[in-house]
């Protein structure tokens, strides 16, 4: 089955690999992984989705948990979340069969943001089924995709829960993260959170 | 860091150092006395550095013989072990102690030399990815390009180390780090606090969950593990057995951690375990693990192992948790700290019918008593280590190599204290006990020292007896020898009809050899022979060898065949002159 799992990691060197690396001796194949830097400076967040055993949740957190530079980590399998995922998809089309293109974009919501005499790109958001439902109609009406480029899944939590970076893990206080935490806004939601651990 | 050049002072605690001088000054800082290590080329400034400080550098025959007596000196002390090597060749050759310490937790500081930073990922000279190549069998690693980054990384390495679930650490240190000068502050450089692993959890509920299971078990049984010895929870292991008269069987590596002559001590589970300790395992009704991991080798075929038996699994890393047997309850914790907040709650019983009967299989599986069996003028191996365990009244520490003899020491010589058996049981790396010994007596030079080793392993190491040579260090070496990588024909004799391919050895002379070395030894081909040559090794004052020609195709029984079940063990054939095991003197 699918898993997803958010690690908050450090932002540094070698530690993409280290995650990887995880997964490989594990023989955990990962379906798909995007990095980012997250709301707190030096701290990057990964959202990895991973085809493994029921049961393999647990190890691969305690053991994601074992990584040093690894601060938090959150599998979000069965929680409300809101699940979405980039794509870019090159067709080729000429001026005379782009205009059922055009419909199609309407249809799944999606954006043409480049056009050119031979071909046209579409960007798209949503869930993966969403977007693999516009690959396949495309694919169905013959439209030649010409190139397709997937973000893999970004997942976040709904409402009150935030991601549990704490000073306590290790994260270094920079200037900017105090900041932050003088702003009441900020410290509440982080009470809040500390209280609802 | 008495003597270091003191170029500047900029504040109180603060001294301007180079990074070479920054390493010595941490590990000075951090309690370390006495670091194994090889110079090269890109570590050359550290080492150029070294004499301004009080450490003693035990220089090694091989890299690989650091990581294993940075290792030894660890398991036997408690403390942190520091191996150093160069670049390039140097790193990757510690590559396999490393593992080694890896797969039983063990916590040893590697430091590498690296070419400097301006060519680091240019192939220069000696220069490899040692970060990328450890970081499977390294709890963490690092690299560290900037003089000012050497103290704060080196004391995270410590923490990282020791905490937790223990284990090793690289620091590789580019030439141009150790050349560079920074500010040296030990207290500022101190490593954020240790943050206990998330997912540790043993709630109340547990707690009283586990205290039924246990006050209700009409046939408990203890699994005492390496974890014991890493959390110090000795005595609570302990009360608890004695509490609820609780047999205690151990692994490998647990072997020490419960006084081996304690009434309630079982012996050795698993593949070469005591027939009546596997046979208790099966026909138990509660497993209390504590601080071990169901490794494949005592747990023989998952699908049969322990059928009738609940498990409460007490283990710090919650990776371990039902990774390979389905805990009934699992307390993620420090062991000692987990067993203190459970005894409260476990009351005392003073009998224990389970007890008797556990006690009535060793005694029909087992003769108590192999001193009296005549001597057929053939040596075995068991004798030898009835009678090194007898000579020294179980009161060595000995550092084992990997095969045969290592499993027939594990049954034969009654260990009573912690951190007296050193050995290789997760990676099963051959050529571990020379060096690990040689770590074992530099960490507790008061301490009796005994290496154990296969004539196989032994030569796979046997360059370090110059080491012992050069430090004149007074322990004793026994090789086993049989003409055979033991164990590697006992497979062959069992499972591939006897086809011995490639596990005959040839030997030098090992006394010459020792003698060449400057070491004297002596050769026992009898058992009348042995207590002569052990009380030679033991009245010398310096190192002594002893090689002891045994048995050549004698096997270790019982047996259980890699995938079978616990119980299927192979038993020595009848006819065999030689007895089991023998659980006591
Ligand atoms: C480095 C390494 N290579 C190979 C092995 C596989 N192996 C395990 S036991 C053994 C034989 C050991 O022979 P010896 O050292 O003579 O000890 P004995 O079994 O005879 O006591 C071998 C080759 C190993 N454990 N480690």
């Amino acid at each position: 089955m699918m898993h997803t799992f958010i690690a908050l990691v450090e932002d540094k060197p070698g530690v993409l690999t280290r995650v990887a690396s995880l997964f490989r001796r594990l023989n955990v194949n990962i379906v798909s992984l995007t990095v980012g830097r997250s709301e707190r400076i030096g701290v990057s967040r990964m959202t990895i989705v991973a085809d493994a055993s029921p049961t393999a949740s647990h190890r691969i957190m305690a053991s994601l948990y074992k990584l040093e530079n690894v601060l938090d980590v959150d599998d979000v399998g069965q929680a409300s979340c809101v699940v979405r995922e980039l794509a870019l998809i090159k067709v080729a089309a000429t001026p005379k069969t782009r205009s059922h293109i055009f419909e199609l974009a309407e249809v799944f919501r999606a954006r043409i943001v480049d056009l050119a005499p031979e071909s046209l790109m579409i960007e798209i958001t949503g869930v993966e089924s969403k977007i693999e439902g516009l690959l396949q109609v495309l694919n169905e009406s013959e439209d030649r995709i010409l190139e397709v480029s997937r973000t893999g899944r970004m997942v976040m939590r709904r409402g009150q829960h935030t991601s549990r970076v704490l000073d306590a893990m290790r994260v270094p206080a920079t200037e900017a993260n105090q900041a932050e935490e003088e702003d009441p806004d900020a410290s509440t939601a982080l009470m809040a959170e500390e209280s609802g651990l | 860091m008495s003597n270091a050049s003191q170029s500047d002072t900029t504040r109180p605690g603060t001294t301007v150092l180079t990074g070479a001088e920054i390493i010595w000054a941490t590990l000075e800082g951090e309690g370390v006395r006495e670091v194994f290590g090889y110079p090269g080329g890109a570590i050359l400034p550290a080492y150029d550095a070294l004499r301004k400080f009080p450490i003693r550098h035990i220089l090694v025959r091989h890299e690989q013989g650091a990581a294993h007596m940075a290792d030894g000196y660890a398991r036997a002390s408690g403390r942190v072990g520091v191996a150093i090597a160069t670049s390039g060749p140097g790193a990757t050759n510690l590559v396999t102690g490393i593992a080694t310490a890896m797969l039983d937790s063990v916590p040893i500081v590697c430091i590498t030399g690296q070419v400097s930073s301006k060519v680091l990922g240019s192939d220069a000279f000696q220069e490899v990815d040692i970060t990328g190549i450890t970081l499977p069998v390294t709890k963490h690693n690092y690299v560290v390009t900037r003089a000012e980054d050497v103290a704060p990384t080196l004391r995270e390495a410590f923490r990282v180390a020791q905490s937790g679930r223990p284990g090793p650490v690289l620091v590789d240190i580019t030439k141009d780090a150790q050349q560079g000068t920074a500010a040296f502050d030990f207290t500022a450089a101190a490593p954020k606090p240790y943050r206990p692993h998330p997912m540790l959890r043993a709630e109340s509920a547990a707690i009283t969950d586990a205290a039924a299971l246990i006050r209700n078990a009409k046939r408990p049984l203890i699994l005492a593990g390496h974890g014991i010895i890493k959390s110090g929870a000795y005595d609570q292991v302990r009360t608890l057995a004695e509490r609820m008269q609780i047999p205690v069987a151990s692994t490998l590596l647990g072997l020490g951690a419960f006084p081996a002559t304690h009434p309630l001590s079982l012996g050795m589970m698993g593949m070469h375990g005591e027939a009546w300790v596997n046979h208790a395992i099966q026909q138990a009704d509660l497993l209390i693990a504590c601080g071990m991991r169901f490794d494949d080798r005592v747990t023989g075929t998952l699908a049969t192992y322990a059928p009738n038996a609940k498990k409460i699994h007490i283990e710090i890393d919650p990776a371990e948790i039902n990774k390979n047997v389905k805990a009934d309850i699992a307390l993620i914790g420090d062991l000692r700290q987990v067993l203190e907040v459970l005894l409260p709650h476990i009351s005392t019983v003073n009998e224990s019918p389970w007890l008797r009967a556990v006690n009535e299989m060793k005694g029909s599986a087992s003769v108590r008593d192999i001193k009296n069996i005549p001597d057929s003028g053939h040596l075995y191996a068991a004798h030898v280590m009835h009678d090194l365990w007898r000579i020294t009244e179980g009161k060595a520490v000995v550092a084992t190599d990997v095969g045969q003899h290592q499993m027939w020491e594990a049954q034969y010589y009654k260990h009573n204290e912690p951190r007296s058996l050193i050995t290789s049981g997760g990676l099963g790396t051959m050529g571990f006990a020379l060096p690990s010994a040689i770590g074992a007596k530099v960490a507790c030079p008061e301490k009796e020292v005994w290496a154990i080793a296969g004539d196989g392993g032994f030569q796979m190491t046997a360059c370090e007896l110059s080491t012992i040579a050069q430090e004149n260090l007074d322990l004793n070496i026994a090789i086993i020898n049989n003409g055979f990588l033991g164990m590697v024909r006992q497979w062959q004799e069992f499972f591939y009809e006897k086809n011995y391919a490639s596990s005959p050895i040839l030997s030098p002379d090992f006394v010459k050899l020792a003698e060449a070395h400057g070491i004297p030894g002596a050769t026992v081909t009898t058992r009348k022979q042995v207590e002569a040559a052990v009380a030679a090794a033991r009245s010398r004052k310096g190192p002594f060898l002893i090689n002891f020609l045994v048995e050549k195709e004698d096997s270790v029984y019982p047996m259980i065949p890699a995938g079978a079940a616990l119980h299927e063990m192979i038993r020595r054939p009848e006819h065999d002159p030689l007895l089991e095991t023998a659980s006591d003197s």
